[in-house]
């Protein structure tokens, strides 16, 4: 991990860019976004792994998924979502899994954000493979 | 009523299958579900105790009774996000 870039301070004249999933739920009568990205970390409990690979129950998930988004629009005052997971083989820092979410408030955006998550961890039934680069390789079960 | 209920994670690779088929005699419910299973599949009994089961991609208890022709899935601990 380079610490070269480790915080970024700037002020600036020119417009801030935002990643592509925040983009999505861009709308007008929104005051906050905020988006959460998983990423495929290097390591599992310090034994390192080399690559990672998703499964899912693919209509399940998306019914499980449909079923964490109207409830966020319905808690919170949610304009926009996207969430987007990731299946199959993925290498060291790439992202696994992509929330964002549009609202008036950023105060609640959090909180929503938080329960997306959460809930996303615990209800959808997607499974990881992690491959270690002792060559084993296994099945998560819980998280 | 049989049954071909679909196996995800380690419990496909228990079972060397994405399902297995079982014939559930009355009462057709989750518990006698996962009763079935664990006798005609000794080999997914420990994954199974951990896992919940879908109808219809829906998560059931235990005195749920499935319908005739209905998906059935067993969902191990998620470990997805």
């Amino acid at each position: 991990m380079t610490a070269d870039n480790a915080i970024q301070i700037e002020l600036t004249k020119t417009p801030i860019t935002s990643d592509p999933l925040a983009a999505r739920v861009a709308d007008s009568g929104a005051g906050a976004t905020v988006s959460f990205l998983g990423t495929v970390r290097d390591e599992h409990h310090g034994r390192a792994v080399d690559r990672l690979e998703y499964d899912a129950y693919g209509s399940m998930a998306q019914s499980e998924m449909r079923k964490i988004a109207e409830t966020i629009r319905e808690r919170w005052s949610v304009k926009r979502v996207v969430m987007v997971h990731r299946l199959g083989m993925l290498e060291i820092g790439e992202v696994s899994i992509g929330i964002a979410l549009s609202l008036p408030h950023r105060v609640e955006a959090f909180d929503a954000l938080r329960y997306a998550i959460d809930t996303f961890k615990e209800t959808v039934p997607i499974w990881k493979r992690e491959y270690f680069r002792d060559g084993e390789s296994i099945w998560v079960e819980g998280s | 009523m049989k049954i071909e209920v679909l196996l995800f994670a380690s419990l496909r690779d228990r079972a060397g299958s994405l399902s297995v088929a079982v014939d559930l005699s009355s009462p057709q419910t989750v518990a006698a579900l996962r009763e079935t299973i664990a006798s005609d599949h000794p080999a997914l009994a420990p994954g199974l105790a951990a896992s919940r089961i879908a109808v219809d991609s829906e998560f059931r208890d235990d005195d749920y009774t499935i319908p005739a022709g209905a998906e059935v899935a067993v969902i191990p601990p998620v470990s997805g996000g």
